[in-house]
């Protein structure tokens, strides 16, 4: 059995912050564009125009039942092959997550509008205001805060996701701390190194979100 | 001002409403009272259209809320509501609450929205209530900014549904001195509530349903002291000696 040596993580420092911005920066990306649209989706979904919660729901139902890993190599592969040109594997990663994690947030902004009692709406057009007004106004910040704490976690899980991207290879940490670990022939340091790094993030982010939920409890 | 003719309305097979015709003139109080699910809710709400009925017709001010071509938000910019559960927006301030549809629907500044919602906090009692947000009020306090957030609009008439029955007897006056003083200035009102004392005294006329059906339509007088249906008796009955 080997020693472990620990002695790469100094050097592999500079590899690892790099790596890590790309991972926040692919995790804000996906999430705020995921957001927007699964908002979008959400409204789509909830419309009373038939053909078009029908695509909505269609496109959420299809992104909810293909493995995430498998959109990615998808989406990376064959984009080029019909449009001819190659694709980037960082913008792969940055449009395939918004896409994704769309349809995830899209199912949270729906129960958070349904979260929004029947009254709120009549009081809004009581006062005169019309559908989008309402919506903006009324409905959707009510729905956003009801459902911080979801977005959240779904943040979380969409951070360490990121990790996938690992497949078509772009530089995200993970990839960072395999390259090390690979040129000092120290890969199971590296692999530890960024669980470490992976795990506090995770852990002091859901430790915040249970914090929120007690306050937006109160404020309730 | 309000004309209700033949209005009829089912949920499904369920009729909540069966040829409900009644009126208010202007500067009129009417107060609708009934057993509960006998369809006073329902029928204010149809005046707004927030619900909308199958049979019949309602104008308001000469407009008709059934047909299609109305504008439905405008005229309900001109008709105050004020609901059961307040439902002031829990996100806003009280100052906000009451400039939002100021300045989103009758395109008022700024600035003046927020003169006309102090002015209006100041006359229900609450001015130093401005900055804090619905769930730090009591439910009294609520419904009165819930008042001054339909009085901001300038309705030419204001629709109450059972503006009393969520709050703590405590608060019930509070709330009831703000409606009848808007009463005796001669605001046009339609008031759903058991409130029999506000009924007897600012209601001109008392609207007594059961099953949807309107059964008396009478002057709040007539209507206490010798009501003409067993229905509106019995009902008087469990509701006076409560």
């Amino acid at each position: 059995m080997g020693e472990f040596d620990f002695s790469v993580w100094q050097p592999s420092l500079p590899f690892i912050r790099d790596g890590l911005l790309f991972t926040l920066r692919l995790t804000l990306v996906a999430m705020s564009g995921g957001i927007v649209i699964g908002t979008l989706l959400a409204l789509a979904r909830l419309s009373p125009i038939a053909p078009l919660s029908r695509i909505a729901g269609a496109y959420v139902d299809l992104m909810r039942s293909i493995p995430l890993v498998l959109v990615i190599l998808w989406f990376f592969l064959v984009i080029p092959f019909i449009t001819g040109s190659p694709v980037g594997a960082e913008t792969s990663a940055v449009i395939t997550f918004t896409a994704f994690e769309a349809a995830f947030y899209c199912e949270i902004m729906r129960s958070g509008i349904q979260s929004v009692p029947r009254g709120q709406v009549d009081a809004a057009q009581a006062l005169g205001l019309g559908q989008a007004q309402t919506m903006v106004h009324v409905i959707l910040p009510q729905a956003v805060r009801n459902m911080i704490p979801v977005l959240l976690t779904q943040t979380i899980v969409l951070f360490q996701d990121t990790s996938l991207v690992y497949a078509i290879g772009a530089k995200d940490m993970l990839k960072a701390a395999d390259v090390v670990g690979k040129n000092y022939n120290r890969p199971v340091e590296m692999i530890m190194l960024s669980a470490l790094i992976y795990f506090a993030i995770c852990f002091s982010l859901s430790l915040a979100v249970k914090q929120l939920q007690k306050r937006v409890a109160i404020i309730r | 001002m309000i004309e209700i003719r033949n209005v009829s309305k089912w949920y499904g097979p369920t009729q909540v409403l069966a040829d409900a015709s009644t009126h208010v003139a202007k500067g009129e109080v009417v107060v609708v009272c009934g057993p509960s699910g006998s369809g006073k809710s329902t029928l204010i709400k149809c005046v707004n259209g927030l619900e909308p009925f199958q049979q019949g017709t309602i104008t308001v001010d000469g407009i008709s809320v059934g047909d299609p071509k109305t504008d439905l938000p405008r005229l309900r910019a001109r008709v105050g509501m004020v609901f059961q559960h307040f439902e002031l927006f829990p996100h806003m301030s009280v100052e906000r609450n009451l400039a939002l549809a100021q300045i989103k629907v009758l395109g008022r500044s700024k600035e003046e929205a927020a003169a006309r919602g102090v002015a209006l906090l100041d006359r229900v009692g609450l001015r130093a209530h401005a900055h804090k947000f619905p769930g730090q009020l009591s439910g009294g306090q609520q419904q009165r900014v819930a008042i001054a957030r339909a009085l901001a609009m300038d309705p030419i008439c204001l629709l109450f549904d059972e503006p009393t029955s969520a709050l703590d007897p405590e608060m019930i006056g509070e709330v009831l001195d703000v409606m009848v003083e808007l009463a005796q200035e001669g605001m046009t009102m339609v008031c759903v509530t058991h409130e029999m004392g506000f009924a007897r005294k600012v209601a001109k006329r008392v609207v007594f349903m059961d099953h949807g059906e309107i059964v008396e339509d009478a002057p709040a007088a007539r209507f206490f002291d010798t009501p003409a249906s067993e229905r509106a008796k019995t009902f008087l009955a469990r509701i006076l000696h409560h």
